[in-house]
């Protein structure tokens, strides 16, 4: 039983961390694919509105975005509030690795000792029970 | 000021929305399986539950105060302000959801708060 919700808990966490920065990097992407958005007049809209909602990677993104929310609810049923809001700040990490593997950006020695902060916060995190409360059934 | 009354609301609307689908999510249950079919059954009763809805309208809330507040804050001055939300949220465990917080779990909140403030102010 013990187990069992830890690896629920664990499971749920890293579909979070992994799907939602995934998602926005994707809708961000989709998003600077349509390049500066003109206003008016409103047929420019909708020509700005079918180029974006017509491309493959905005979906993509949206389906990222979906299974974050499911995860996160899920999570939320098995675990703490508590457990689940910081240890999903684990996401920082995922940012960053994205950001140099995937994008080549350069990550600054204090964003690298921030996520190092982040990662010994969540190991205190994890070290404690993920569920402190009884469920109803 | 409307930049105080905007943190605000991020920080405690926003936390709130979301210790609102927790609350939810605690009176609908875990799934018994993560089945896809189980975890839609789950979902349809969770959508049965008036602390969702109450949830996804303070979310909401606080979403288009966040943008308004980027309209002319900066993110890296923004973002370390909104991880007191980490905190706020335990606080809502506390409180709203009965959760019991130990020392150990507030030095590890406590982290991820100045984590995440050395994350966006390292960018």
């Amino acid at each position: 039983m013990h187990t069992r919700i830890h690896l629920k808990t664990y499971l749920l966490i890293a579909v979070m961390v992994v799907a939602g920065p995934i998602g926005n990097l994707l809708i961000a992407k989709a998003m600077k694919q349509t390049g500066p958005i003109r206003y008016w007049p409103p047929s420019e809209l909708l020509h700005v509105f079918l180029q974006v909602f017509g491309s493959f990677t905005i979906w993509a993104g949206i389906a990222c975005l979906i299974t974050f929310i499911v995860a996160f609810m899920l999570a939320l049923s098995v675990a703490d509030y508590s457990y689940v809001q910081p240890a999903a700040a684990l996401g920082y990490v995922m940012i960053a690795l994205l950001g140099v593997f995937l994008l080549g950006e350069k990550v600054s020695p204090l964003h690298w000792a921030g996520i190092a902060v982040i990662c010994l916060g969540v190991s205190f995190i994890r070290g404690t029970h993920p569920r402190t409360t009884e469920n109803p059934d | 000021m409307l930049e105080y009354i905007l943190f605000g609301l991020i920080i405690v609307v926003g936390t709130g929305g979301e210790l609102c689908l927790g609350r939810a999510m605690k009176e609908t249950g875990e799934p018994e399986k993560f089945r896809p079919s189980a975890v839609l059954r789950l979902l349809g009763r969770a959508l049965r539950v008036k602390w969702i809805w109450i949830g996804v309208a303070m979310m909401a809330t606080a979403f288009f105060s966040l943008l308004l507040l980027l309209s002319f804050e900066d993110v890296s001055f923004v973002v370390p302000v909104t991880a007191l939300s980490y905190l706020v949220g335990a606080l809502g465990g506390i409180f709203f959801l009965g959760e019991r917080v130990s020392w150990q779990r507030w030095i590890g909140i406590a982290l991820v708060c100045i984590g995440v403030t050395l994350v966006v102010i390292g960018r």
